[in-house]
């Protein structure tokens, strides 16, 4: 009986992510250009907030500070790609790196602080980020920032810049979400929620807080700056007003709404920083901030543990009690 | 020397609107474990409040009085219809629910009064004393503040519902076992802090010039200060406050121009949090294994 339970569910999630794909897959084509790009940058985001989910959900370290990983990854790769000629899809891997070593670095003091203070330590990377980026002007551009070429794509493709970037997009967000998975599934995922969940209990069965905490710092932000990489890419374009405060509060924000345990979260997330604020101003010219702030007081109420982390133990439930009701028939 | 004094005491001045919306942070933060993104824009609402009022052809401490009585009332209302429902969610939850707040507080001032900066009376004449080291504009704001702590202080201290709200606030299931209706004690908390909030607006409106992004940075700093002292200690969140203004003045005079004096201001602060790692005058969290 539970072998039997266990298969179908497996079943339906193969199911639906393959439906997922199949949809992303033929969604470019249906949509104009403009639209391709905001699917791109709802892709992007979407990384990274799976990189703060990893912190804050899985590991229960808060931060307000990823906007500025982000920005340490897409200025990596703006850097690369415009000093030194490196080729968009090259800049990935170092980007990765440095956002590795600044997660883990910033990760051995954040051991000391918990709560609230976590978060004005990484508030203040994000405060600092977008001032050092204008101070050090010889290398980032200052206040103009760099500009980019839209890199094209391989010849014989048959598709068009738009349409090639997102595509690419999509295959760095699914290799990001199976690394997720696999990471989060495994050993090191329990340990990171047995040190959110019960720290000393976890200390206590031998494992090494201090070290899974930092890890957990570093593959956060390693996720969020490649983000950052492909957003320069994708984008063209980096200059320090786009990584303020508010891109990390955003980021925040759309990991509460999707679900901040969640990897399915990480893409509703993704939508929600991405549309709601267009739509918001749709509603209302004169105040469409109001309207973006009003849509996440009603969706923290509607579903406090964000879309996905709501919806996907009710639809277990729900589908536990049609097996059951099916079962009980025979 | 004159000069350092002089930037000490401007600094204190600034550090005294910091402490106060400080002290609202922590007060909502000892009472419901929820750092209040919002507690800036309600500051900044509710000084342009003060600003109707005056511009009404209200005198000023009479629109002061006013504003500090709506404020409370607003705060209690927000705590009772917007807080609520998430009570019992997870803190995250809470704190997006406040930055929701934020928003929506941001853009209705926007949207009613208009984003061009406004200029805001000063109750106080504007003259220098003791030979140009301090302005009776700072040495007003100083007062004001510190009027308002003893008033809080002895509130807790002396008053019965005082005592029900610190009650409430370190432990609301026994507190509730004591007949204290925890609930209403939060509410009060909330309004308190609106109205701190508000003081800390109209204080500092003259100066910054009113318009709906007046208090983002203000709020910034007071949650830094708040932090320094200790999230958990109101006397904490009032040194905090000041020793944040008077750093930040220090170091833009001294150290570094205006725009890496929030980044070094910051890291001077992160330093002292290192070495205590729950303020100055925090307590350690314990827990029973």
């Amino acid at each position: 009986m539970a072998r039997e339970a266990g298969t179908d569910i497996a079943l339906w999630r193969w199911a639906g992510a393959a439906a997922l794909i199949a949809a992303a897959v033929v969604l470019p084509f249906t949509l104009s250009n403009y639209h391709v790009f905001e699917a791109t940058q709802v892709m992007i985001y979407a990384i990274a907030v799976l990189g703060l989910n990893i912190l804050t959900g899985y590991n229960g370290q808060i931060s307000l500070g990823h906007g500025g990983f982000f920005a340490a990854g897409a200025y990596t790769a703006a850097i690369l790609m415009h000093r030194y000629g490196v080729p968009y899809w090259a800049t990935l891997l170092p980007a990765a790196l440095v956002c590795f070593a600044l997660g883990v670095i910033f990760g051995l003091p954040a051991l000391r602080f918990e709560g609230p203070y976590l978060a004005l330590v990484t508030l203040a990377m994000a405060v600092a980020m977008p001032q050092l980026l204008k101070y050090f002007d010889s290398v980032t551009g200052g206040n103009q920032g760099i500009v980019l070429v839209k890199p094209l794509p391989p010849p014989g493709i048959g598709l068009d810049r738009d349409r090639w970037l997102y595509f690419f997009v999509f295959a760095v967000l699914l290799l990001a979400i199976r690394a997720a998975a696999n990471l989060l599934n495994g050993r090191t995922g329990r340990a990171f929620v047995a040190i959110r969940d019960h720290p000393i209990a976890a200390a206590a069965m031998g494992i090494n807080t201090a070290r899974y905490k930092t890890l957990a710092f570093g593959v956060s932000t390693l996720f969020t700056g490649v983000a950052g990489a492909l957003a320069a890419i994708v984008i063209g374009f980096v200059a320090p007003e786009s990584f303020t405060l508010f891109l990390s509060i955003s980021f925040l924000v759309g990991s509460a709404v999707g679900g901040i345990a969640t990897i399915g979260g990480a893409v509703v997330g993704g939508f929600f920083i991405e549309f709601v604020p267009n739509f918001a101003n749709d509603i209302s010219e004169a105040a469409p901030w109001a309207i973006y702030g009003l849509a996440m007081l009603l969706f923290m109420y509607i579903m406090p543990r964000g879309v996905v982390g709501t919806l996907g133990p009710g639809l277990a439930h729900a589908m536990q009690q049609f097996r059951s009701a099916r079962g009980a028939e025979k | 020397m004159h000069q350092l004094l002089q930037q000490i005491f401007s600094g204190l001045a600034a550090g005294a609107v910091y402490a106060s919306l400080a002290l609202a942070l922590v007060m909502i933060y000892r009472a419901t474990d929820l750092v209040n993104f919002a507690q800036g824009e309600m500051a900044m609402f509710s000084t342009y409040i003060a600003w109707s009022l005056v511009n009404a052809g209200l005198p000023f401490w009479a629109a002061f009085l006013i504003t500090l009585a709506v404020s409370f009332i607003g705060g209690m209302l927000i705590e009772r219809i917007v807080i609520r429902p998430v009570e019992n969610a997870p803190i995250l939850t809470a704190v997006v629910v406040t930055i929701g707040l934020l928003l929506i507080f941001n853009a209705t001032a926007g949207w009613i009064y208009s984003y061009t900066l406004q200029e805001f009376p000063s109750p106080f004449p504007d003259r220098t004393l003791f030979g140009a080291l301090m302005t009776t504009r700072d040495v007003g704001v100083i007062a004001v503040t510190l009027a308002m702590l003893i008033a809080l202080f002895c509130f807790f201290r002396f008053t019965a519902t005082g005592l029900a709200m610190r009650a409430a606030a370190q432990n609301p299931e026994s507190a509730r076992l004591s007949g204290i209706h925890v609930g209403r004690m939060l509410a009060i908390g909330w309004g308190l802090a609106a109205a701190i909030g508000a003081v800390a607006g109209i204080m500092v409106a003259p100066v910054l010039f009113l318009d709906p992004n007046m208090m983002s940075g203000v709020l910034l700093y007071a949650f830094t200060g708040a932090l320094l002292g200790g999230i958990t200690s109101p006397v904490g969140a009032v040194v905090g406050g000041l020793i944040v203004g008077v750093t930040e003045n220090l170091v833009g005079t001294y150290l570094i121009a205006s725009q890496l004096k929030l980044t070094v201001a910051l890291i001077l602060i992160i330093i002292v949090l290192v070495f205590r790692p729950n303020g100055l005058f925090g307590t350690a969290v314990v827990r029973r294994v």
